[in-house]
Order: C-alpha cells, then sequence, then structure tokens
C-alpha cells in the first residue's frame, strides 16, 4: 500500500462523508457512517504516522499541482502524531457518544453527525495541510460546524455561549487571514516550506512582524490561551456531552499545533524570539493561564465548567513547554498535548456519563453519587489522579517532562511555579473526590443508576489508556520527541 | 529453612495485594465471598515475601526490571536487605491486622467494609512496592500510590471531622511529595542520569555544586513527607481520625515506614554515607531530627487522647530513625533499620490496644482509663508490653534497636545526640507508662463506664496478644535482623 | 512615496476599526453581526488591494500584453468571501434562535436574564 496516495484520505473521508450524512434517514445510520469514517481515519492515520516514523516526510500534491501552485499536504512526524490523537479521539468519543446524543438531541441526528464531521474533517484539514490559506479554510470549516454543534446544547445558555464563540473565533480567524496575506504580500507564496525558505531574507521587514503578531493572536483564540479564553467555558459547559469531551480532547490541540507550525517552521525559532519577544510573552501567558485557570476552577459549581477552566490552565503547560524553545521543552509540549486529550477526554467522558444518568452538571446533584455510579466515577476520580500528575498515569509523564525542560532550560523558579499550580489541580481534583464519595446522598435525591456497559466501556478504555502510556511511553514520548524534532527542523530519528 | 518456598518475581510478590483488592472490590455487596477474600489475600502475600528472604540473605535479592518509563529511566525492582526487612514486617502485620481490622469495623458497626478492606489491600501492595523499588522513581509512583489509596481510608466515616482530617491529610503528603520530592528527583536525573540506588550512593561532589546538594537534602528530607519530619508531621495526628486498625497498621506500620524507609534508603543509595556528611544542611537537618524527637515527645505528654499520644509518639520514633540515618555511620543505620521493625511490632500493639479499649469500654482518652487494667487485663498487660518495647527496655525487641542508635551515635562523636536519645527514652517512659499505671493501680473514676466495660472481641484480642509475643520474641532474635541488615551498610 | 500612496491599507484600517468597534459597542446580535463583517472585508480588501500590479492589466491571456495584475488574491478571497457568508449565516441562525428562546436579541439583556437562573 502507497501510504502517501491514501494519506489524503485521513481528510477527505470525513469532509466526504459529512454531507452524504445528511442525507440519511434515521438515527442508527447517520451514526453508523460517522463512527466508520473516524475509524478508517484513524487506520490511515496509524499507517501515516508508522511510515513518517520510519522513513520521514510525506509529500501529496492535490490534483498533481506542485506547489507553489497546488496544494500541498505534508506530513512529518508532528502532524501525523496529532492526526492519529484527533482521529483516535474521534473514533473513541463517537463510539461512546451514540447513548447521550440520543437523549440530548432526539430529532435530526443526521444533520448533528454531519456537522460532528465536518468539524472533525476541519481539524484534520489544518493539521496535515502544507499550505497556509488552506490552514485558513479548514479553520473556518471546523470552526463553523463547531459553533452549530455547540448550539446544539439542550440548555438555552448554548445559543448564546455558540453565538459569542463564533464572535470570537471569527475575530481570530480573520486576525489569521490578514496575517496570511501580510505573509503573501511579502513572499508571494502561501507553502509553508517555501515560506520558511524565503521569511529570512525579510527578517527585518516590519510587515512580517505584524503578520506574525496577528497570526499568533489569531491561534491564541482558538487556543483560549489566557486571557483570550472567554469563549471556552461557556462553550464547553453548554455544548452536548459528545461535542464537550471531542472538542476538549481536541481543539485547542490542534490550535496548538498549527501555532507551533507557524512559530517555528514558518518562522524559523530563533526568528519568533528575536522580532518579537514571544517565548517570554507565551511563558507569562501560560504560568498566569496555569494559575488563573485552576484558580478559577477551584470555585466553579458546575462539573463541566470546572473542567473547562481546568482546561485553560492545561493549556498554559503546553505552551509553556513551547516557550523555552528547545527540542526538550517543545517534547514537553507536544507529549501534554497527547497526554491531555487522553486525560481530559476521559474526564469530559465520565462528566457526559453523569449528566446523561443524573440529567445535571451542578455539583450539588452530584453528593455521594459515588456509591450510586461507582464505575463512572472511579473512572473520573483516576483520570483526575492523571490530571495532577500522579504515577503511573501519562499526568505524570508529562509533567515530569515539563520539569525536565524547565531545569535543562535553567528556569528553575518556572519549576516552582509549575509545582505550586498543580497543587491547584489537588484542590479542586480532591474537593470531586470528596464529594462523590465522603458525602452522604441526599435523602430526597431522585434514584440513580449506574450507565450502561455501552457507555462504560469506552470510559475505561481511555483510562487504561491514561495509566497504559503512563507506563509505556515508547509510543507518546517517542512521538513527540519526533514531532519536536520536526517542528523545530532538527533531523528526523527513529523511535527511540 | 525457608527454600520450600517457591521464589517469585519481586512484581508478582506486589501485584497480589493488589489482585487481592480488586477481587474485594467486585466482592463488596456479598459479605461472605468479601471476607473471604480479606482473610485469603494476606496469606499468599506473606509466603511469597518469605520465599525472598533465603536469597536475600545469599546476597542476591531478586532484581526485576520492568519498563522503561522514559528512555533511561526504568521501572525495576530489586529486593535489597533493608527493603526485605520491611517487606517482612508490613506483611506478617497485615496477617494480624486483617482479622482485627474486619473485627473492628463490625464491631463498631462501620459500612462500606469493601471498599475500606480493597484500599487497606492497595496500601499494603504500595508498601510492597516500596520495599523493593530498585530506584527513586519507582519508589516515588509506589509511595504516592500509598498516599491515595489510604486517603479513602482516613475519611472513612464520613462525617465533618475525619473530612477535615483526611484533608489534611492529603494535603501535606502530597505538597510534600509533588512540590518537594518530584523536582529533587527530576534534578538528580538531569544531573547524574540514573535514579538507581546503588550502593555508596549516585551523588558525588563532582556532579553537583556545594549549594545543589545541600538543597537537594533539604528537599529530599521534607519532601518524603511520610518520615514526619517537623514542620511536616501534622498529618499524623490529623490521620488519627481514621478507625484503628488504619491507624494501627498504616499509620504506625506501612505509610510511617515507608516514609523513614525512603529517608534510609535516599540516605544510604542515593547520597552516600560518605557525602551526606559533607554537605552544609546536613548537621541542621540532623539536630532538626532530634529536635523532632525531643519536640513530638513533650507534645505527646499532654496529650490526653490515647490515639493522639501515640500519634506523637510516632512522630517522635520516626525522628530516632531519621536521626540514625543522618547520624551516617554503619551502627546508627543498622540501628535505625532495626528501629523499623522494634517499632513496628510495638506500636502496632499499642494501637490495637487502643482500639481495643474503644471498642470494649468506649474510653477515647487516658484520664478515663482509670482501674481499666481489671476489666481487661489482656488488653492493657499487652499495652504495657507494647510500651515497654517503645521504650526501649527488655526483654522486648526495642531494646536492641536503641542500643544500636545510642552506640552509633556514640561512636561518631554525636554526644549530643546520645544525651538527646536518653532524654527522649524518659519522656517515653513519661508518656507510654501512665495509662498502664492509671488502669492497673489507680481505683476506677467513673465505676458504671468501667463496669460495663469487657473485652474486645476474640478477632481483636487475638491479634494484640501475639503482636505483643512478637516484641518478645524479636528480643531473642534480633541477631537475625541485625545479620539481615549488616550486607545493606557499604 | 507619501502617506496617501497606502491608502488601501488606510481604508483597510479605517473599515477594520469600525467593524470591530460595532462588534464590541452594539448590544444587539444582528448589529454585532454586522461589525463583523464589515470587520471581514476589511481583511478581503487587503487582500485583493494586494493583487493589484501598478500598470498590469486584467489577468485574461490575450495577446499584446507582458505585465497581468496577481489574479491569486482574488482566488483566495472568494474562499474568504464564502466562508464570510457562512459565517454570517451561522451568526443570523444563531440569532434567530436565540430570539426564540430568550425574547430578545440584547447582549446585555441576556446577561441579565442569565443571572436570574
Amino acid at each position: 500500500m502507497n501510504v502517501t496516495e491514501w494519506m489524503p484520505f485521513i481528510v477527505l473521508i470525513p469532509l466526504i462523508a459529512g454531507p452524504i450524512c445528511i442525507l440519511l434517514p434515521g438515527q442508527r445510520l447517520p451514526w453508523l457512517l460517522a463512527m466508520l469514517s473516524a475509524a478508517s481515519a484513524l487506520i490511515i492515520a496509524g499507517f501515516t504516522f508508522a511510515e513518517v516514523i520510519t522513513n520521514g516526510t510525506l509529500r501529496y500534491a492535490f490534483g498533481n499541482w506542485q506547489p507553489p501552485i497546488g496544494i500541498e499536504y505534508r506530513v512529518d512526524a508532528a502532524n501525523a502524531f496529532v492526526a492519529l490523537l484527533i482521529t483516535g479521539m474521534a473514533s473513541i468519543m463517537l463510539a461512546w457518544g451514540k447513548p447521550t446524543v440520543d437523549v440530548e438531541i432526539p430529532e435530526r441526528q443526521s444533520s448533528f453527525y454531519a456537522l460532528f464531521l465536518l468539524a472533525f474533517a476541519g481539524l484534520l484539514g489544518i493539521t496535515l495541510t502544507g499550505d497556509i490559506f488552506n490552514v485558513f479554510v479548514f479553520l473556518e470549516i471546523s470552526s463553523l460546524a463547531t459553533y452549530a454543534l455547540i448550539a446544539h446544547g439542550q440548555d438555552r445558555r448554548a445559543l448564546v455561549a455558540a453565538f459569542r464563540y463564533l464572535m470570537m473565533g471569527t475575530v481570530g480567524a480573520t486576525f489569521l487571514l490578514i496575517g496570511i496575506g501580510f505573509l503573501y504580500i511579502m513572499t508571494g507564496t502561501l507553502n509553508m516550506m517555501e515560506l520558511a525558505e524565503r521569511l529570512p531574507a525579510l527578517a527585518d521587514s516590519r510587515a512580517t512582524q505584524v503578520g506574525l503578531a496577528f497570526i499568533v493572536v489569531g491561534f491564541s483564540i482558538k487556543l483560549a490561551l489566557f486571557p483570550m479564553h472567554h469563549w471556552l467555558p461557556n462553550a464547553y459547559t453548554y455544548a452536548p456531552s459528545l461535542v464537550t469531551a471531542f472538542l476538549a480532547a481536541t481543539a485547542t490541540k490542534v490550535a496548538l499545533y498549527v501555532l507551533l507550525r507557524f512559530v517555528f517552521t514558518v518562522f524559523a525559532p530563533d526568528y519568533s524570539d528575536a522580532a518579537m519577544p514571544l517565548a517570554i510573552a507565551f511563558a507569562v501567558l501560560a504560568i498566569a493561564g496555569m494559575f488563573a485557570g485552576s484558580w478559577i476552577a477551584i470555585f466553579q459549581k458546575n462539573l463541566k465548567r470546572l473542567l473547562a477552566y481546568s482546561s485553560v490552565a492545561q493549556v498554559g503547560y503546553m505552551v509553556l513547554g513551547a516557550s523555552f524553545v528547545t527540542v526538550v521543552g517543545v517534547t514537553a509540549s507536544f507529549l501534554h498535548l497527547f497526554n491531555h486529550g487522553l486525560i481530559k477526554g476521559a474526564l469530559f467522558m465520565a462528566a457526559g456519563i453523569v449528566f446523561h444518568q443524573i440529567g445535571s452538571a451542578r455539583l450539588e446533584d452530584m453528593r455521594g453519587l459515588g456509591r450510586v455510579m461507582p464505575w463512572t466515577l472511579t473512572g473520573f476520580a483516576l483520570a483526575g489522579l492523571s490530571l495532577i500528575g500522579i504515577p503511573p498515569t501519562v499526568g505524570f509523564v508529562s509533567k515530569w517532562y515539563l520539569i525536565s525542560a524547565a531545569i535543562d532550560a535553567g528556569q528553575t523558579w518556572i519549576v516552582v511555579l509549575i509545582l505550586i499550580s498543580s497543587l491547584l489541580a489537588v484542590v479542586y481534583i480532591a474537593k470531586l473526590i470528596e464529594l462523590f464519595w465522603m458525602q452522604p446522598r441526599p435523602a430526597d435525591s431522585p434514584v440513580v443508576q449506574e450507565a450502561s456497559p455501552a457507555l462504560l466501556i469506552p470510559l475505561w478504555l481511555m483510562v487504561f489508556a491514561n495509566f497504559y502510556f503512563g507506563i509505556d511511553t515508547r509510543l507518546t514520548v517517542g512521538g513527540a520527541t519526533a514531532a519536536a524534532q520536526a517542528i523545530l527542523g532538527v533531523p528526523v530519528g527513529g523511535l527511540p | 529453612m525457608l527454600d520450600w518456598i517457591p521464589t517469585v518475581s519481586p512484581l508478582s510478590v506486589v501485584l497480589i495485594p493488589f489482585i487481592g483488592a480488586a477481587l474485594i472490590a467486585l466482592a463488596a455487596s456479598r459479605p461472605f465471598l468479601r471476607d473471604l477474600f480479606c482473610w485469603l489475600t494476606p496469606i499468599p502475600f506473606f509466603i511469597a515475601v518469605l520465599g525472598q528472604l533465603p536469597n536475600v540473605l545469599a546476597g542476591a535479592g531478586g532484581t526485576q526490571a520492568l519498563v522503561a518509563l522514559l528512555p533511561g529511566l526504568e521501572i525495576g525492582f530489586a529486593i535489597k536487605p533493608l527493603g526485605m526487612m520491611f517487606a517482612l514486617l508490613a506483611s506478617t502485620l497485615w496477617l494480624l491486622a486483617t482479622p482485627y481490622a474486619l473485627g473492628y469495623l463490625k464491631h463498631a458497626g462501620h459500612s462500606n467494609i469493601g471498599r475500606f478492606m480493597a484500599c487497606y489491600a492497595i496500601a499494603l501492595g504500595a508498601a510492597a512496592g516500596i520495599a523493593f523499588s530498585e530506584n527513586l522513581l519507582t519508589l516515588y509512583i509506589f509511595y504516592e500510590i500509598l498516599s491515595i489509596s489510604t486517603y479513602p481510608l482516613v475519611a472513612h466515616s464520613g462525617d465533618k471531622t475525619s473530612r477535615d482530617g483526611a484533608r489534611t491529610y492529603i494535603a501535606l503528603l502530597l505538597v510534600t511529595s509533588v512540590g518537594l520530592m518530584l523536582p529533587a528527583m527530576v534534578w538528580i536525573w538531569q544531573a547524574t542520569g540514573t535514579l538507581s540506588f546503588t550502593s555508596g550512593g549516585i551523588l558525588s561532589g563532582e556532579m553537583l555544586s556545594p549549594a545543589a546538594g545541600a538543597l537537594l537534602l533539604v528537599l529530599l528530607l521534607f519532601g518524603i513527607g511520610k518520615a514526619a519530619l517537623m514542620p511536616f508531621h501534622r498529618w499524623l495526628p490529623a490521620a488519627m481520625v481514621a478507625p484503628t486498625p488504619v491507624s494501627a497498621l498504616l499509620h504506625a506500620v506501612a505509610v510511617v515506614k515507608a516514609g523513614v524507609f525512603s529517608v534510609l534508603t535516599v540516605v544510604l543509595y542515593i547520597f552516600g554515607l560518605d557525602y551526606i556528611v559533607t554537605l552544609a544542611t546536613h548537621p541542621f537537618m540532623l539536630y532538626l531530627a532530634v529536635f523532632t524527637m525531643l519536640a513530638a515527645s513533650l507534645v505527646a505528654i499532654q496529650q490526653d487522647n490515647l490515639k493522639a499520644r501515640l500519634a506523637y509518639s510516632t512522630v517522635s520514633q520516626l525522628a530516632y530513625i531519621v536521626t540514625g540515618a543522618l547520624l551516617a555511620v554503619d551502627l546508627a543505620a543498622i540501628g535505625g533499620g532495626m528501629h523499623m521493625l522494634m517499632h513496628g511490632f510495638g506500636k502496632i500493639t499499642l494501637f490495637f490496644c487502643a482500639g481495643a479499649i474503644y471498642l470494649g469500654s468506649g474510653i477515647k482518652t487516658i484520664s478515663a482509663m482509670d482501674g481499666l487494667g481489671r476489666r481487661m487485663p489482656v488488653t492493657m498487660i499487652a499495652f504495657f508490653i507494647g510500651a515497654l518495647c517503645v521504650i526501649g527496655l527488655p526483654p522486648t525487641g526495642g531494646f536492641w534497636s536503641k542500643l544500636y542508635l545510642v552506640t552509633g551515635a556514640w561512636s561518631a562523636g554525636h554526644y549530643v545526640v546520645v544525651g538527646a536519645f536518653m532524654l527522649s527514652t524518659l519522656l517515653n517512659i513519661g508518656y507510654l507508662l501512665p495509662p498502664v499505671m492509671r488502669a492497673f493501680l489507680k481505683p476506677p473514676a467513673d465505676e458504671q463506664k468501667i463496669a460495663k466495660a469487657k473485652e474486645a472481641p476474640l478477632l481483636c484480642l487475638i491479634p494484640l496478644s501475639l503482636t505483643a509475643l512478637g516484641t518478645i520474641v524479636l528480643f531473642f532474635a534480633a541477631g537475625a535482623a541485625f545479620n539481615l541488615l549488616s550486607p545493606a551498610i557499604p | 512615496m507619501n502617506i496617501l500612496s497606502f491608502f488601501n491599507y488606510w481604508a483597510v484600517i479605517l473599515l477594520m476599526m469600525i467593524g470591530y468597534y460595532g462588534m464590541i459597542v452594539c448590544g444587539n446580535m444582528i448589529k454585532k453581526i454586522i461589525g463583523l463583517a464589515i470587520f471581514q472585508t476589511a481583511a478581503f480588501i487587503l487582500f485583493i488591494s494586494a493583487g493589484k500590479v501598478i500598470g498590469g492589466a486584467t489577468p485574461i491571456l490575450r495577446e499584446g500584453i507582458a505585465l497581468y495584475s496577481n489574479p491569486l488574491p482574488h482566488v483566495l478571497i472568494l474562499t474568504a468571501i464564502v466562508v464570510g457568508v457562512a459565517t454570517t449565516a451561522v451568526g443570523l441562525a444563531l440569532t434567530v434562535r436565540i430570539y426564540e428562546a430568550f425574547d430578545t436579541i440584547d447582549d446585555d439583556a441576556i446577561d441579565t436574564l442569565e443571572d436570574d437562573k
């Protein structure tokens, strides 16, 4: 099998399946199509990743129009790694989420799944493409689909959340468009590799610097980097459970990947740092986000919103790794990108199951729930331990790498800040665990049953993955290292 | 003598309690099956631990590398003499604590016994993992598992006091381990490229600046919060809100011994005795341990609540072991290792008795114990023997370990420490013997309450008699412990 | 080369600020969407005006012409316009639904409604 020929189908399968999905009747068929396309995309992404790791970068020019005229897909270890995460998450989320969708969106599921596929295809497109305008187009495809998906939430505030996200998201995307415009005006090309060749000659140009600034701000909004995170908590809180879990595990990750791609590959790492103090800006915002997100999370009364603020904090960890501008630092960033996908995916899945069973995401309705729904909430607690960074979980591996990177970069004081902020995570997770198990269930609370195995098995698969990749780190650390080397332009080696 | 026991891999030993915990949790709703698993799990565990002994005595404890968690950083096991002793101590006492725990929980009317016993088993598995660790990372992993698994046990009764206590407990243990121990570990790894426990230590003056070495010592000794060095000792009294079986096996043996075991291991195998004495902070930490030893004893004397008094006594006794490690001479280190064993038997006896007194009479405070000896003679005699062991008087094992500690301090020329040991022993007498004297010599203060008191159920009474007997056996078997430990010190 | 020779950029900046101002200041969601559309249009103009080559002819291949304007920005912006229209459509659709659900399309009023719950 020629992997290069198949690689574009990672994006094309969901993109084509999306419109077909609308035409399918009933509840089962659209889901089945979505599931199938996600699974096949996962399989191709798996082969692509293996191929990229062993044989290096893959290139595919659409319609055989070679760049700079045509659009090129250029897959190295970095985007193959991210694509693997997205397709894997989409597959497991779809396998898990059908019962929740049946309850939360009883009607017109075909259009829901079609939107889901479009959002999915958009994220993959951003990841795989080597053309910066194509990034914008796919970003808008996924964003528009996401706005509509969020608006599917049962609570009417979901509409407002979607509208506000639309406003901020479009501003971010337009900023990106402006930045792309500046780069195109200055260099005359849209291909990332050609840009990387031509930009050093324009190092002193004010226009390219402005372009970079627009691009960084545009993606930071999508990434929910503090203080541009305002859209995220409401969007995650009111979106349907499946959408929340999927977005939490993938959307911000893709934004981070593409931001790093621009800052480190399109612009050289030292350029991004010299033209603007990007590394310092990232470090400051990341640390502010780590503290603010965790701190706000402690006081939340809604489970999904609590987890959303925790995501804001975790984005901080990912950006912090990259701000060291070293291979170890960017490795820590990619590692946490993957690992946090696993952690938050599991947590939001568990939260979704609770919502499915009790019909509420308010914490006060969850007192003593651990005895009633032991499987769900044990899964939640284990994923929570992973979020805190207790060994042997993926969260620990992430933290280890991040601290290593900070010591490696000589930033001892950042180690202290990382540790303090991760203790804040202990506070809100411990608060939840206490609420679930150490408090009695109120006498007047409605009768609740444990969820069905259809919901629990995928959750436990995710929990298991949290532990498995916490012990066997060859795939994650190897992939993240290769990704960091690829994105920083260091020669790519095989898996260690 | 022990050749008939098959020697299994270290991982299998560690896994036995975890499997037992899973079975107990799955059988939580079927009391008979659950109790069966509770009874059965400690037995293969004990046998498997015992099976490791011949190899360790022969100087070739089992080793096993599992997976590389990060490149160059493996999770692995290696059974060394000190760890062997800790594992033997924990597995033996678990055998005795299981019937006690079941008897206690049922008699005191606790619910959620399945969750309780499952966490209990996990904690023991984690203790075994700590004991058999080949490197600091593996130790850290099981250390954290131990912290987490004991949290539900401390908060078991679920009321506000126990929740508050459990919060202090988990907060202090996690803050110290994540905030201090983890960065120290990453730092050592960055400096040396290894975390393996190596005879003679892996750190040396060439690798680290004097300031860095000095800081690492502070980070690690405070980071191992389970060793309860002041000012990070508050979690131990806070943990006393737990049901007594937890205080007995975990907060007198498994958890706190895991702490001092980690300190001993870090001092012996990470720093090395030769390097540690060159560090600028070494005298400070040594005298902090001495201070903890004395201060905790002084606090203990003022406690009227029996369990609180025992808890502060534990803080003080742990400081003996840390002091023994920091004296950095072989006799004191061996004395520290032996004191782990002796204090373990002595203190679990005392806690078993405290629980039995509560079950039999409802009494929690020392002032209410007047005249109790006539109603609960077995318990109070066991308490007396346990107290002798913790004080360090013959004919109990505690005598030997304290003797080695004092001799070690003397040979190192730390006469102040020798004096502190002596003073602290006097204080031990001052807080451990009054309960016994009140119980036997004073007339009952509250006739009605004492009249209603009776011995605790047999399930509780037999274990506490056996551990009391154990302290006396150890007086005569101390040579074996010394022989086991002496190869541990380079 | 004076300030006026970059008049297209001045126009872009002016439009962008008008649009952004509208988005931030107006509470009415329809007005916000109008602001957003103006904001996006400014970005489109930036692209299109950059495609003009001074002295260049329309980019249709024919004889006698050597210098063409760059057609690529136009093509790109065609895509971006489609995206912009779609965004406006989604925004308006959401506004309709919000009106059905809240009986108002004023952002601040919705905030106070939410606080009541």
